[in-house]
């Protein structure tokens, strides 16, 4: 067998790959299923129906779709430029955390303050945690994806410190969560009695807007020259530095932004477990989008669709909702070994 | 067949090989006797590695078979793929990077991987005797003793050649074995390989270079696209007849026509340039250029050329001294302002500097200019004026590619390069400097680039030419100066200089260089 690079990808190419690599990943996943115990059709009809089936399904999957769309426009703005955020998930609580101190008193009435103050708060807390690395890393040297992957766990220390002191609610009877957000600054439903809330259009709009960002303009070029040679970015000019710090900020606010979804339009208050690991799931969302943030929609939906899906079988058929975790896995693989596939064509002989 | 040479000790038969639809070798022939020095001429892609690398086993060949003379001078057939086997057939290859470990002694290097390392305690007396006998019997001498990073690039290219011989090599390979060195160095490895061969050496050397393969060998052999085209007694040929039959066409001379120059447009004065780390800072170096004039800096890579173009590339800046460009002193440089006051920069390493290969070539066109009108408005590219300028680029300056999206990788290192220079040249800048611009390329490249250096300096660009080459750089410059441990020498007409003076002066006898002429 032998890899020859393409020229240019044919677009149809590059629109069935992900679409035959998640169709052999479901495949791949029938086997632990099966040993399970389960049908394996009946398992799949069943996610399915769990994830898009219905009004309350689907609202439910978009709205753990928004999340993930910005922990994977995070982690695809980061890697484009190869500033390896590993932190999105400590951005996130840090956005939560900025959110609950701004917006948990009504200090203004009406909510076209309000919210956005609480989210500009949540960006601009996840920006600076990531600041932190992201210096250590142009000034020093100091490997980013040490530096923040340990600051998530520094954050969610952090965080159980407020929620059990300084934040903690004093009508909580003494369990650790923070004071709730105030009305005037929670983020209004979309769609109502349903989870939905304007996260969502705050997560296309940014993904649009990450979109034309590294496509056209001359900050895009400069991160996406800076990330792909650094060398040949410097000789044209380009101080990679100030690049840097302004990819961190654009990566550090998305996932602040996330934590902000979570805390004023779902859960309402903070605690230590308000993300399942949004965060960490949005490295595998900008994966398997390729870095490319409309693509980054499609990956969170889907991720989204099976976190869902895979829930609501795992009650009926009894099957360990870990699965989900495995057909993620398992596409994010396929989807990596499509992108070889995408890049070089393969001779057998 | 049988009494074209007296001894034959390898021959090669119908050796094919492909690499998907590229056919590297095609079905080549080659004989070499005992005592013989072949030169495989070709240029970069003409298959010439990847028919040595079959025959020390690297790789295995599609078609076609080697053999090899046996102790009793029988030709035995050559297990394919295997490097152990080729050893011990006798084939030793010196590569063109070398490979040593810098830390270990050249003794140590020697015997590395001809001792068994699992006894506790090595006879050592033995190889030490034999090696003192090889160094005298070859002419190959040095310190045993010293370690590898504290050798010169001669130094270690005769431990190579040791290496080689004393796993008992009776066919030698060289793959272009002078690039790293200076013109004496060459003619040293010459005596060396000389003498070998009168003890019977069979020397197969690989090199672009025409004056070495006349200077060297008694057969030629001239691969083109993977075939041989010629094969002819080294005595009857001459430069031109080998050149054309390399490239294939006739190549035209390029020729400097004698120019007045006109007013500096760059002035160095007691400029010193900090090392990046592990590199040779530039020291208290004088230096005028003018317009319409060529600049050519000599010297073994290494030696200062890093700081001297980082200097003017704007990635460096100078501690001590006056830099005076354009008639202005100089201070805080970086690469964008040096672009926008009108410096073209051919970097020395295309792929590490001059491009992002992932980009498409549009993009590397404007690579130095994204932030300004006409490619820049509002933050907002603007592909449409970008695609036009890589439009006019691919056409004035004859880039083969399939169009403006192409990916910039995928171009091979001539187009890169033709596209690099159009990039620099078509902003008509007043000094260029042209780091190595010729590196790696094949002939016809080559003459391009240097018609295109000519012609941006018959417009009245001011050109300061670092090279290795010294054809090249006789061939282009108006004056040249010499770079050696970071110090710049005076320059001289190149009407006065030979290329035995230059090389005196890059192996820093510059006391003597004045005598030596």
């Amino acid at each position: 067998m032998r890899l020859e690079p393409r020229g240019q990808v044919p677009l149809w190419l590059s629109i069935t790959t992900p679409i035959v690599a998640i169709f052999v990943a479901l495949l791949l996943c029938a086997v632990p299923l099966a040993i399970a115990g389960a049908p394996v059709l009946e398992a799949y009809w069943l996610m399915l129906r769990g994830a898009l089936g219905g009004r309350l399904a689907l609202t439910e999957t978009l709205a753990r779709a928004a999340p993930l769309v910005l922990t994977g426009l995070a982690a695809a703005v980061a890697f484009r430029a190869k500033l390896w955020n590993i932190g999105a998930e400590g951005q996130l609580y840090m956005g939560a955390v900025a959110a609950v101190v701004v917006g948990s008193t009504a200090w203004a009435s009406s909510p076209f303050i309000m919210v956005p103050a609480v989210m500009l708060a949540g960006a601009l807390a996840g920006a600076v945690l990531l600041l932190i690395p992201t210096l250590l890393k142009t000034r020093l040297g100091v490997d980013e994806v040490v530096t923040t992957l340990l600051l998530n766990f520094v954050v969610l220390l952090f965080v159980s410190l407020l929620v059990e002191g300084p934040l903690q609610d004093p009508m909580s009877m003494g369990w650790p969560q923070s004071e709730p957000i105030a009305d005037e600054a929670a983020l209004p439903r979309l769609i109502p009695r349903t989870r939905v809330h304007l996260g969502l259009v705050v997560a296309l709009v940014a993904a649009a807007l990450v979109w034309l960002l590294v496509a056209r303009t001359r900050w895009g070029f400069e991160m996406r020259a800076v990330g792909a040679n650094p060398s040949a970015a410097r000789f044209a000019g380009m101080s990679t530095g100030a690049v840097m710090i302004r990819v961190a900020l654009i990566s550090g606010g998305l996932a602040g932004l996330a934590g902000v979804g979570e805390v004023a339009g779902v859960r309402g208050y903070l605690t230590t477990d308000l993300s399942p690991g949004y965060g960490y799931s949005g490295i595998v969302v900008a994966m398997l989008a390729q870095l490319n943030a409309l693509a980054v929609v499609a990956a969170a939906l889907f991720v989204a669709t099976i976190f869902v899906g895979a829930d609501s079988m795992s009650r009926a058929l009894g099957v360990s909702s870990y699965i989900a975790h495995l057909i993620v896995a398992t596409s994010l693989l396929t989807m990596l070994l499509g992108t070889l596939w995408l890049r070089y064509r393969v001779h057998w002989r | 067949m049988s009494n074209i040479t007296p001894t034959p000790v390898l021959r090669l038969q119908g050796i094919t090989k492909r690499f998907g639809d590229l056919v590297a070798n095609d079905a080549i022939d080659l004989e070499l006797a005992s005592g013989e020095v072949l030169a495989l001429l070709g240029e970069n892609g003409a298959g010439k590695t990847t028919l040595m690398n079959i025959l020390f086993g690297h790789y295995t060949a599609d078609e076609g078979q080697i053999e090899v003379a046996d102790s009793e001078g029988r030709l035995q057939p050559l297990p394919p793929g295997n490097p152990a086997a080729a050893l011990a057939a006798g084939i030793g290859m010196v590569h063109q990077h070398f490979t040593l470990a810098d830390n270990l002694s050249a003794f140590d290097n020697l015997v590395l991987g001809t001792e068994p390392l699992w006894r506790p305690w090595q006879k050592l007396g033995g190889a030490h005797a034999r090696l003192e006998r090889l160094m005298a019997d070859s002419g190959l001498t040095v310190d045993l003793s010293a370690r590898i990073a504290d050798l010169s690039v001669g130094e270690r290219q005769r431990v190579e050649i040791l290496k080689a011989l004393y796993r008992g090599a009776r066919i030698l390979i060289l793959d272009e074995p002078t690039a790293v060195l200076t013109p004496q160095e060459t003619d040293r490895l010459f005596e060396t390989l000389r003498r070998l061969a009168a003890g019977g050496l069979a020397v197969v050397f690989i090199s672009h270079k025409l004056h070495e393969v006349l200077a060297i060998s008694q057969r030629v052999t001239v691969l083109r696209g993977g075939k041989v085209v010629a094969s002819l007694p080294t005595a009857g040929t001459d430069r031109a007849q080998l050149a054309e039959t390399m490239v294939g066409r006739a190549i035209p001379q390029t020729v400097r026509e004698a120019l007045p120059p006109g007013p500096a447009i760059l002035r160095l004065h007691g400029v010193s340039v900090p090392a990046e780390a592990g590199r040779t800072p530039l020291r208290n170096a004088e230096l005028t250029l003018h317009r319409h004039e060529i600049l050519g800096i000599a010297g073994v890579s290494g030696n200062g050329q890093a700081a001297l173009s980082n200097l003017i590339s704007g990635l460096a800046r100078h501690e001590d001294g006056e830099v005076e460009l354009f008639g202005q002193l100089l201070r805080d440089a970086n690469p964008s302002r040096m672009v926008r006051l009108g410096v073209g920069r051919i970097p020395e390493d295309r792929h590490h500097d001059g491009v992002v290969g992932e980009m498409a070539v549009w993009e590397t066109v404007m690579l130095e200019e994204y932030y300004r009108a006409p490619y820049q408005r509002f933050g907002f590219l603007q592909r449409a004026a970008a695609r036009q300028r890589a439009e006019a680029v691919i056409r004035n300056y004859e880039v083969k590619c399939s169009g403006t999206e192409a990916v910039t990788k995928l171009l091979s290192g001539g187009n890169m390069q033709k596209l690099i220079l159009g990039r620099v040249l078509d902003r008509e800048p007043s000094l260029i400097l042209a780091n190595q611009p010729t590196r790696g390329l094949d002939v016809g490249a080559v003459t391009y680039v240097h018609r295109e250096l000519l012609a941006a300096r018959q417009r009245g660009a001011a050109i300061l030419l670092i090279s290795e080459d010294l054809d090249e750089l006789l061939t282009l410059s108006d004056r040249i100066a010499v770079l050696y441990r970071g110090r710049l020498s005076a320059s001289l007409p190149t009407e006065e200089v030979t290329i035995r003076q230059l090389g005196l002066m890059m192996a820093g006898h510059e006391g003597e260089a004045g005598h030596a002429a």
